[in-house]
Protein backbone atom coordinates (compact mmCIF):
# COMPACT_ATOMS: atom_id res chain seq x y z
CA UNK A 1 0.00 0.00 0.00
CA UNK A 2 2.96 2.33 -0.48
CA UNK A 3 2.92 2.85 -4.24
CA UNK A 4 2.70 6.46 -5.43
CA UNK A 5 -0.85 5.82 -6.67
CA UNK A 6 -1.92 4.52 -3.25
CA UNK A 7 -0.27 7.37 -1.37
CA UNK A 8 -2.03 9.94 -3.54
CA UNK A 9 -5.29 7.95 -3.56
CA UNK A 10 -5.15 8.28 -7.35
CA UNK A 11 -7.49 6.37 -9.64
CA UNK A 12 -6.26 7.07 -13.15
CA UNK A 13 -7.97 5.83 -16.29
CA UNK A 14 -6.66 2.88 -18.23
CA UNK A 15 -3.01 2.80 -19.29
CA UNK A 16 -1.98 3.44 -22.90
CA UNK A 17 1.14 2.84 -24.93
CA UNK A 18 3.87 5.20 -26.04
CA UNK A 19 7.22 4.28 -27.57
CA UNK A 20 10.77 5.09 -26.54
CA UNK A 21 13.10 4.64 -29.52
CA UNK A 22 10.51 2.22 -30.93
CA UNK A 23 10.11 0.15 -27.77
CA UNK A 24 6.60 0.13 -26.30
CA UNK A 25 6.18 1.40 -22.75
CA UNK A 26 3.04 1.99 -20.71
CA UNK A 27 1.85 5.37 -19.53
CA UNK A 28 -1.09 6.50 -17.42
CA UNK A 29 -3.42 9.38 -18.27
CA UNK A 30 -2.06 12.57 -16.71
CA UNK A 31 1.53 11.41 -16.60
CA UNK A 32 4.24 13.52 -18.11
CA UNK A 33 6.73 11.96 -20.49
CA UNK A 34 9.28 12.02 -17.66
CA UNK A 35 6.96 10.23 -15.25
CA UNK A 36 6.22 7.54 -17.83
CA UNK A 37 9.93 7.05 -18.51
CA UNK A 38 10.78 6.87 -14.82
CA UNK A 39 7.97 4.39 -14.23
CA UNK A 40 9.49 2.26 -16.99
CA UNK A 41 12.84 2.40 -15.21
CA UNK A 42 14.46 4.84 -17.65
CA UNK A 43 16.35 7.63 -15.89
CA UNK A 44 18.47 9.07 -18.69
CA UNK A 45 17.34 9.96 -22.23
CA UNK A 46 19.69 12.61 -23.51
CA UNK A 47 23.42 13.29 -23.73
CA UNK A 48 25.03 16.71 -23.34
CA UNK A 49 26.23 18.76 -26.28
CA UNK A 50 29.85 19.05 -25.15
CA UNK A 51 31.02 15.90 -23.38
CA UNK A 52 28.16 13.53 -24.19
CA UNK A 53 27.24 13.05 -20.52
CA UNK A 54 23.91 11.37 -19.62
CA UNK A 55 20.97 13.52 -18.53
CA UNK A 56 17.44 12.94 -17.26
CA UNK A 57 15.29 14.65 -14.63
CA UNK A 58 17.03 17.22 -12.47
CA UNK A 59 14.57 19.85 -11.24
CA UNK A 60 11.39 18.15 -12.43
CA UNK A 61 9.49 21.44 -12.59
CA UNK A 62 10.42 22.93 -15.95
CA UNK A 63 13.16 25.25 -14.84
CA UNK A 64 16.49 23.58 -15.55
CA UNK A 65 16.07 22.26 -19.12
CA UNK A 66 18.13 19.19 -18.26
CA UNK A 67 15.46 16.63 -19.22
CA UNK A 68 15.16 17.59 -22.92
CA UNK A 69 13.79 14.87 -25.14
CA UNK A 70 12.43 14.46 -28.67
CA UNK A 71 8.67 13.84 -28.82
CA UNK A 72 6.95 13.19 -32.17
CA UNK A 73 9.99 14.51 -34.06
CA UNK A 74 10.11 17.74 -32.07
CA UNK A 75 13.46 17.98 -30.23
CA UNK A 76 14.24 19.74 -26.95
CA UNK A 77 10.90 19.28 -25.21
CA UNK A 78 11.01 19.31 -21.44
CA UNK A 79 10.05 15.75 -20.49
CA UNK A 80 8.94 16.91 -17.04
CA UNK A 81 6.27 19.23 -18.50
CA UNK A 82 5.04 17.52 -21.67
CA UNK A 83 2.01 15.26 -21.04
CA UNK A 84 2.21 11.78 -22.54
CA UNK A 85 -0.45 10.97 -25.14
CA UNK A 86 -1.37 7.57 -26.60
CA UNK A 87 0.99 6.64 -29.41
CA UNK A 88 3.58 9.33 -28.70
CA UNK A 89 6.93 8.53 -30.33
CA UNK A 90 9.54 9.50 -27.76
CA UNK A 91 13.16 9.45 -28.83
CA UNK A 92 16.36 9.85 -26.87
CA UNK A 93 18.43 12.71 -28.19
CA UNK A 94 22.09 13.58 -28.57
CA UNK A 95 23.69 16.99 -28.80
CA UNK A 96 21.33 19.75 -29.86
CA UNK A 97 18.66 17.25 -30.91
CA UNK A 98 18.88 18.69 -34.40
CA UNK A 99 20.99 17.10 -37.10
CA UNK A 100 24.36 18.73 -36.42
CA UNK B 1 31.10 41.87 11.07
CA UNK B 2 33.20 44.98 10.70
CA UNK B 3 36.57 45.34 9.12
CA UNK B 4 38.67 48.19 7.95
CA UNK B 5 40.55 47.79 4.71
CA UNK B 6 43.03 50.10 3.11
CA UNK B 7 43.97 50.12 -0.56
CA UNK B 8 44.90 52.42 -3.43
CA UNK B 9 41.65 52.11 -5.36
CA UNK B 10 38.23 50.83 -4.37
CA UNK B 11 35.97 49.96 -7.30
CA UNK B 12 32.21 49.98 -6.73
CA UNK B 13 30.61 47.43 -9.03
CA UNK B 14 31.73 43.92 -10.01
CA UNK B 15 30.28 43.98 -13.50
CA UNK B 16 32.21 44.00 -16.73
CA UNK B 17 33.42 47.58 -16.45
CA UNK B 18 34.45 47.23 -12.80
CA UNK B 19 36.31 44.03 -13.64
CA UNK B 20 38.20 45.67 -16.50
CA UNK B 21 39.05 48.69 -14.33
CA UNK B 22 40.36 46.29 -11.68
CA UNK B 23 42.50 44.41 -14.18
CA UNK B 24 44.18 47.44 -15.75
CA UNK B 25 44.55 49.30 -12.43
CA UNK B 26 46.19 46.25 -10.85
CA UNK B 27 48.52 45.95 -13.84
CA UNK B 28 49.46 49.61 -13.33
CA UNK B 29 50.71 48.56 -9.88
CA UNK B 30 47.75 49.73 -7.82
CA UNK B 31 46.31 47.80 -4.87
CA UNK B 32 42.63 47.28 -5.78
CA UNK B 33 39.51 46.24 -3.85
CA UNK B 34 36.22 45.59 -5.68
CA UNK B 35 32.89 45.73 -3.86
CA UNK B 36 29.44 44.85 -5.11
CA UNK B 37 26.15 44.63 -3.25
CA UNK B 38 25.31 41.51 -5.28
CA UNK B 39 27.44 38.87 -6.98
CA UNK B 40 29.91 39.31 -9.85
CA UNK B 41 28.00 40.06 -13.08
CA UNK B 42 24.76 40.38 -11.10
CA UNK B 43 23.48 43.51 -12.85
CA UNK B 44 23.47 44.51 -16.50
CA UNK B 45 26.56 42.43 -17.32
CA UNK B 46 24.66 39.23 -16.63
CA UNK B 47 21.68 40.35 -18.69
CA UNK B 48 23.21 41.11 -22.07
CA UNK B 49 24.53 39.31 -25.10
CA UNK B 50 28.23 40.07 -24.77
CA UNK B 51 28.66 42.06 -27.93
CA UNK B 52 31.90 43.82 -28.77
CA UNK B 53 30.65 45.99 -31.63
CA UNK B 54 32.02 48.68 -33.88
CA UNK B 55 29.34 48.24 -36.55
CA UNK B 56 26.56 50.11 -34.75
CA UNK B 57 28.64 53.18 -33.85
CA UNK B 58 28.87 56.38 -35.84
CA UNK B 59 32.26 58.12 -36.06
CA UNK B 60 33.06 59.94 -32.82
CA UNK B 61 34.42 59.33 -29.35
CA UNK B 62 32.37 56.19 -28.69
CA UNK B 63 33.62 54.55 -31.89
CA UNK B 64 37.21 55.50 -31.02
CA UNK B 65 36.73 53.87 -27.61
CA UNK B 66 35.19 50.79 -29.27
CA UNK B 67 38.15 50.42 -31.64
CA UNK B 68 40.65 50.76 -28.78
CA UNK B 69 38.60 48.29 -26.72
CA UNK B 70 38.47 45.80 -29.57
CA UNK B 71 42.26 45.75 -29.83
CA UNK B 72 42.54 45.25 -26.05
CA UNK B 73 39.98 42.41 -26.07
CA UNK B 74 41.95 40.66 -28.81
CA UNK B 75 45.14 40.97 -26.72
CA UNK B 76 43.43 39.65 -23.59
CA UNK B 77 41.96 36.73 -25.52
CA UNK B 78 45.44 35.52 -26.40
CA UNK B 79 46.75 35.67 -22.83
CA UNK B 80 47.15 32.62 -20.70
CA UNK B 81 44.99 33.28 -17.68
CA UNK B 82 45.86 30.25 -15.58
CA UNK B 83 43.03 28.07 -16.95
CA UNK B 84 44.22 27.97 -20.54
CA UNK B 85 43.87 30.65 -23.15
CA UNK B 86 41.70 33.41 -21.70
CA UNK B 87 39.77 33.83 -24.96
CA UNK B 88 38.59 30.25 -24.74
CA UNK B 89 37.37 30.41 -21.14
CA UNK B 90 35.43 33.63 -21.76
CA UNK B 91 34.06 32.30 -25.10
CA UNK B 92 35.70 35.09 -27.12
CA UNK B 93 34.67 34.77 -30.75
CA UNK B 94 35.88 37.03 -33.54
CA UNK B 95 32.71 36.13 -35.40
CA UNK B 96 32.09 39.34 -37.34
CA UNK B 97 28.87 41.28 -37.69
CA UNK B 98 26.53 41.39 -40.66
CA UNK B 99 24.13 44.32 -40.98
CA UNK B 100 21.32 43.54 -43.39
CA UNK B 101 19.22 46.02 -45.37
CA UNK B 102 15.66 45.18 -46.29
CA UNK B 103 15.29 47.60 -49.25
CA UNK B 104 17.63 49.06 -51.93
CA UNK B 105 17.24 52.51 -50.32
CA UNK B 106 18.11 51.05 -46.95
CA UNK B 107 21.19 49.45 -48.46
CA UNK B 108 22.32 52.77 -49.96
CA UNK B 109 21.94 54.45 -46.55
CA UNK B 110 23.82 51.62 -44.89
CA UNK B 111 26.68 51.93 -47.38
CA UNK B 112 26.92 55.69 -46.80
CA UNK B 113 27.12 55.02 -43.05
CA UNK B 114 29.83 52.42 -43.63
CA UNK B 115 31.84 54.91 -45.74
CA UNK B 116 31.92 57.32 -42.80
CA UNK B 117 32.93 54.50 -40.45
CA UNK B 118 35.77 53.41 -42.78
CA UNK B 119 37.21 56.91 -42.62
CA UNK B 120 37.31 56.47 -38.82
CA UNK B 121 39.19 53.16 -38.97
CA UNK B 122 36.42 50.58 -39.18
CA UNK B 123 36.79 47.63 -41.53
CA UNK B 124 33.49 47.32 -43.42
CA UNK B 125 32.99 45.23 -46.53
CA UNK B 126 30.06 45.61 -48.92
CA UNK B 127 27.97 42.48 -49.30
CA UNK B 128 25.69 42.15 -52.30
CA UNK B 129 23.33 39.61 -53.76
CA UNK B 130 24.61 36.08 -53.44
CA UNK B 131 27.49 37.01 -51.15
CA UNK B 132 24.92 37.67 -48.41
CA UNK B 133 23.83 34.03 -48.54
CA UNK B 134 27.41 32.76 -48.62
CA UNK B 135 27.89 34.51 -45.25
CA UNK B 136 24.49 33.50 -43.82
CA UNK B 137 22.84 30.72 -45.82
CA UNK B 138 19.64 30.74 -43.74
CA UNK B 139 18.72 34.42 -44.18
CA UNK B 140 15.31 35.18 -45.69
CA UNK B 141 15.40 35.20 -49.49
CA UNK B 142 15.21 38.39 -51.54
CA UNK B 143 17.28 40.71 -49.35
CA UNK B 144 19.27 43.30 -51.34
CA UNK B 145 22.50 43.08 -49.35
CA UNK B 146 24.30 44.43 -46.33
CA UNK B 147 27.65 45.36 -44.84
CA UNK B 148 30.06 42.95 -43.17
CA UNK B 149 32.10 44.08 -40.14
CA UNK B 150 34.89 41.60 -39.31
CA UNK B 151 35.90 43.54 -36.16
CA UNK B 152 32.61 42.74 -34.39
CA UNK B 153 33.21 40.07 -31.74
CA UNK B 154 31.42 38.40 -28.85
CA UNK B 155 32.25 37.15 -25.37
CA UNK B 156 30.16 35.41 -22.73
CA UNK B 157 29.85 38.47 -20.50
CA UNK B 158 29.29 36.92 -17.08
CA UNK B 159 32.31 34.66 -17.59
CA UNK B 160 34.39 37.52 -18.97
CA UNK B 161 33.78 39.72 -15.91
CA UNK B 162 34.45 36.85 -13.51
CA UNK B 163 37.72 35.84 -15.17
CA UNK B 164 38.98 39.41 -15.48
CA UNK B 165 38.37 39.87 -11.74
CA UNK B 166 40.20 36.60 -11.09
CA UNK B 167 43.15 37.45 -13.33
CA UNK B 168 43.40 40.96 -11.83
CA UNK B 169 44.24 39.54 -8.40
CA UNK B 170 42.14 42.32 -6.85
CA UNK B 171 40.41 41.64 -3.53
CA UNK B 172 36.71 41.04 -4.15
CA UNK B 173 33.91 41.69 -1.65
CA UNK B 174 30.51 40.58 -2.91
CA UNK B 175 27.27 41.01 -0.99
CA UNK B 176 28.73 44.23 0.34
CA UNK B 177 26.60 47.35 -0.02
CA UNK B 178 28.11 50.81 -0.21
CA UNK B 179 26.22 53.12 2.12
CA UNK B 180 28.33 56.27 1.85
CA UNK B 181 31.30 57.84 0.13
CA UNK B 182 33.59 59.16 2.87
CA UNK B 183 35.03 62.62 2.33
CA UNK B 184 37.75 64.46 4.20
CA UNK B 185 37.08 67.93 5.54
CA UNK B 186 38.67 69.41 2.40
CA UNK B 187 36.08 67.57 0.28
CA UNK B 188 38.42 64.95 -1.18
CA UNK B 189 37.64 61.24 -1.15
CA UNK B 190 38.72 59.21 1.87
CA UNK B 191 37.06 55.90 0.99
CA UNK B 192 33.67 54.26 1.25
CA UNK B 193 31.41 53.07 4.04
CA UNK B 194 29.76 49.71 3.57
CA UNK B 195 27.42 47.51 5.57
CA UNK B 196 30.53 45.47 6.38
CA UNK B 197 32.83 48.25 7.43
CA UNK B 198 34.83 51.10 5.96
CA UNK B 199 37.29 50.77 3.10
CA UNK B 200 39.83 53.55 3.00
CA UNK B 201 41.30 54.59 -0.33
CA UNK B 202 42.24 57.90 -1.95
CA UNK B 203 40.40 56.86 -5.10
CA UNK B 204 36.86 55.51 -5.52
CA UNK B 205 35.86 54.28 -8.99
CA UNK B 206 32.12 54.34 -9.66
CA UNK B 207 31.58 51.33 -11.92
CA UNK B 208 28.02 50.78 -10.73
CA UNK B 209 26.55 50.80 -14.24
CA UNK B 210 22.84 51.60 -14.29
CA UNK B 211 23.05 52.35 -10.56
CA UNK B 212 25.99 54.75 -11.05
CA UNK B 213 23.77 57.74 -10.37
CA UNK B 214 23.07 56.41 -6.87
CA UNK B 215 26.77 56.01 -6.08
CA UNK B 216 27.44 59.53 -7.41
CA UNK B 217 24.67 60.82 -5.14
CA UNK B 218 26.41 59.26 -2.11
CA UNK B 219 29.35 61.53 -2.94
CA UNK B 220 27.00 64.51 -3.30
CA UNK B 221 27.09 64.87 -7.08
CA UNK B 222 24.58 64.18 -9.83
CA UNK B 223 25.18 61.82 -12.71
CA UNK B 224 22.13 61.34 -14.97
CA UNK B 225 22.16 57.57 -15.51
CA UNK B 226 18.74 56.17 -16.42
CA UNK B 227 17.67 52.55 -16.96
CA UNK B 228 16.79 51.55 -20.54
CA UNK B 229 15.15 48.14 -20.46
CA UNK B 230 15.89 45.40 -22.95
CA UNK B 231 14.69 41.82 -23.41
CA UNK B 232 16.60 38.90 -24.89
CA UNK B 233 14.84 35.80 -26.16
CA UNK B 234 16.79 32.53 -25.91
CA UNK B 235 16.14 29.57 -28.21
CA UNK B 236 16.79 25.89 -27.65
CA UNK B 237 20.38 24.91 -28.47
CA UNK B 238 20.96 24.55 -32.20
CA UNK B 239 23.80 23.59 -34.48
CA UNK B 240 25.57 26.62 -35.95
CA UNK B 241 22.87 27.99 -38.24
CA UNK B 242 23.57 31.67 -37.52
CA UNK B 243 27.26 32.32 -38.00
CA UNK B 244 27.65 36.03 -37.31
CA UNK B 245 25.93 38.66 -35.31
CA UNK B 246 23.19 39.58 -37.76
CA UNK B 247 20.97 42.58 -37.42
CA UNK B 248 18.68 44.81 -39.43
CA UNK B 249 19.87 48.25 -40.44
CA UNK B 250 17.11 49.88 -38.30
CA UNK B 251 18.99 48.80 -35.19
CA UNK B 252 21.53 51.59 -35.58
CA UNK B 253 18.79 54.23 -35.55
CA UNK B 254 17.14 52.64 -32.49
CA UNK B 255 20.40 52.63 -30.52
CA UNK B 256 20.93 56.32 -31.25
CA UNK B 257 17.34 57.31 -30.47
CA UNK B 258 16.39 59.36 -27.41
CA UNK B 259 12.81 58.12 -27.27
CA UNK B 260 11.44 56.54 -24.10
CA UNK B 261 8.87 54.53 -26.07
CA UNK B 262 9.34 50.89 -26.99
CA UNK B 263 11.55 50.21 -30.00
CA UNK B 264 12.49 46.81 -31.33
CA UNK B 265 14.76 45.84 -34.18
CA UNK B 266 15.92 42.30 -34.89
CA UNK B 267 19.37 41.25 -33.69
CA UNK B 268 20.13 37.55 -34.04
CA UNK B 269 23.24 35.59 -33.13
CA UNK B 270 24.34 32.08 -32.31
CA UNK B 271 26.42 31.35 -29.23
CA UNK B 272 29.27 28.99 -28.44
CA UNK B 273 26.91 27.04 -26.17
CA UNK B 274 24.28 26.51 -28.91
CA UNK B 275 21.24 28.69 -28.13
CA UNK B 276 20.47 31.58 -30.48
CA UNK B 277 20.01 34.94 -28.76
CA UNK B 278 17.35 37.29 -30.13
CA UNK B 279 17.15 41.00 -29.33
CA UNK B 280 16.85 43.89 -29.20
CA UNK B 281 14.27 46.02 -27.45
CA UNK B 282 14.69 49.40 -25.88
CA UNK B 283 12.24 51.25 -23.62
CA UNK B 284 12.53 53.52 -20.65
CA UNK B 285 10.14 52.21 -18.01
CA UNK B 286 12.25 52.63 -14.88
CA UNK B 287 13.39 49.45 -13.13
CA UNK B 288 10.23 47.51 -14.02
CA UNK B 289 11.13 43.79 -14.12
CA UNK B 290 7.71 42.63 -15.31
CA UNK B 291 7.79 40.20 -18.23
CA UNK B 292 6.29 41.78 -21.35
CA UNK B 293 4.70 39.44 -23.87
CA UNK B 294 4.22 42.21 -26.50
CA UNK B 295 7.94 43.02 -26.42
CA UNK B 296 9.06 39.41 -26.66
CA UNK B 297 6.52 38.76 -29.41
CA UNK B 298 7.89 41.69 -31.40
CA UNK B 299 11.40 40.27 -31.01
CA UNK B 300 10.25 36.88 -32.28
CA UNK B 301 8.47 38.43 -35.28
CA UNK B 302 11.54 40.45 -36.25
CA UNK B 303 13.90 37.51 -35.90
CA UNK B 304 11.75 35.13 -37.93
CA UNK B 305 11.51 37.75 -40.71
CA UNK B 306 15.31 37.75 -40.87
CA UNK B 307 15.74 33.98 -40.38
CA UNK B 308 12.54 32.11 -41.36
CA UNK B 309 13.82 28.78 -39.95
CA UNK B 310 13.46 30.26 -36.44
CA UNK B 311 9.68 29.94 -36.68
CA UNK B 312 10.08 26.18 -36.08
CA UNK B 313 12.50 26.62 -33.18
CA UNK B 314 11.52 26.73 -29.51
CA UNK B 315 12.18 29.84 -27.48
CA UNK B 316 13.23 28.42 -24.11
CA UNK B 317 13.21 31.53 -22.02
CA UNK B 318 13.77 35.24 -22.00
CA UNK B 319 15.66 37.58 -19.74
CA UNK B 320 15.76 41.30 -19.28
CA UNK B 321 18.21 43.90 -18.13
CA UNK B 322 18.64 47.61 -17.70
CA UNK B 323 21.16 49.42 -19.85
CA UNK B 324 22.75 52.45 -18.19
CA UNK B 325 21.40 55.18 -20.46
CA UNK B 326 23.00 58.62 -20.58
CA UNK B 327 21.22 61.58 -22.22
CA UNK B 328 23.98 61.97 -24.85
CA UNK B 329 24.67 58.22 -25.26
CA UNK B 330 28.27 58.57 -24.06
CA UNK B 331 29.63 56.97 -20.88
CA UNK B 332 31.07 58.92 -17.96
CA UNK B 333 34.76 58.07 -17.76
CA UNK B 334 37.35 59.86 -15.67
CA UNK B 335 37.87 61.96 -12.55
CA UNK B 336 34.97 64.03 -11.26
CA UNK B 337 36.32 67.56 -10.74
CA UNK B 338 33.53 68.22 -8.23
CA UNK B 339 34.86 65.59 -5.78
CA UNK B 340 38.63 65.01 -6.04
CA UNK B 341 39.34 61.28 -5.78
CA UNK B 342 35.98 60.23 -7.24
CA UNK B 343 36.35 58.63 -10.68
CA UNK B 344 33.47 57.47 -12.85
CA UNK B 345 33.39 54.51 -15.23
CA UNK B 346 29.72 53.96 -15.96
CA UNK B 347 26.84 54.86 -18.28
CA UNK B 348 27.90 52.73 -21.26
CA UNK B 349 24.29 51.96 -22.20
CA UNK B 350 24.14 48.77 -24.29
CA UNK B 351 27.83 48.78 -25.17
CA UNK B 352 29.45 48.26 -21.77
CA UNK B 353 30.88 44.82 -22.44
CA UNK B 354 32.57 45.97 -25.62
CA UNK B 355 33.75 49.29 -24.18
CA UNK B 356 34.93 47.83 -20.86
CA UNK B 357 38.54 47.14 -21.81
CA UNK B 358 39.15 50.60 -23.26
CA UNK B 359 37.42 52.14 -20.25
CA UNK B 360 39.53 50.17 -17.76
CA UNK B 361 42.69 51.00 -19.72
CA UNK B 362 41.90 54.75 -19.77
CA UNK B 363 41.01 54.75 -16.07
CA UNK B 364 44.31 53.05 -15.22
CA UNK B 365 46.23 55.57 -17.33
CA UNK B 366 44.42 58.49 -15.68
CA UNK B 367 45.04 57.04 -12.19
CA UNK B 368 48.76 56.65 -12.84
CA UNK B 369 49.13 60.13 -14.39
CA UNK B 370 49.95 58.79 -17.83
CA UNK B 371 48.76 60.44 -21.01
CA UNK B 372 45.61 58.52 -21.96
CA UNK B 373 45.50 56.81 -25.36
CA UNK B 374 42.24 58.66 -26.10
CA UNK B 375 41.17 62.19 -25.22
CA UNK B 376 38.82 61.65 -22.25
CA UNK B 377 37.20 65.09 -22.60
CA UNK B 378 34.00 63.87 -24.36
CA UNK B 379 33.41 61.47 -21.44
CA UNK B 380 33.75 64.11 -18.70
CA UNK B 381 31.37 63.14 -15.89
CA UNK B 382 30.50 66.77 -15.09
CA UNK B 383 29.37 67.64 -18.62
CA UNK B 384 25.69 67.65 -17.70
CA UNK B 385 23.76 70.51 -16.07
CA UNK B 386 23.63 70.09 -12.31
CA UNK B 387 19.85 70.30 -12.17
CA UNK B 388 18.53 68.90 -15.45
CA UNK B 389 15.06 69.98 -16.53
CA UNK B 390 12.33 67.44 -16.08
CA UNK B 391 11.94 65.35 -19.19
CA UNK B 392 8.71 65.14 -21.12
CA UNK B 393 7.20 61.75 -20.73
Amino acid sequence: MNSPLDLADAHPGPAFTVTLDGRAIEALPGQTVAAALWTAGVTSWRTTRGAGRPRGIFCGIGVCYDCLVTVNNRPNQRACLVPAHPGDAIRTQEGTGHDD
Amino acid sequence: MSKRLTCDVVIVGAGMVGAACALYAARAGLDVVIVDRGPVSGGTTGAGEGNLLVSDKEPGPELDLALLSGRLWAQLAEELGGLGELGEVIEYEAKGGLVVASTPDGLAALERFADEQRAAGVVAGPVQDGALYDLEPHLAPGLPGGVYYPQDCQVMPALAAAHLVRVSGARLLTGCTVTDVLLKTDGTVQGIRTDRGDILAPTVVNAAGTWGGEVAALAGVTLPVLPRRGFVLVTEPLPRLVRHKVYAADYVADVASDSAALQTSPVVEGTAAGPVLIGASRERVGFDREFSLPVVRALAVGATQLFPFLSDVHAMRSYLGFRPYMPDHLPAIGPDPRVPGLVHACGHEGAGIGLATGTGHLIAQLLSDKTPDLDPAPFRPDRFPEFPEEEDT
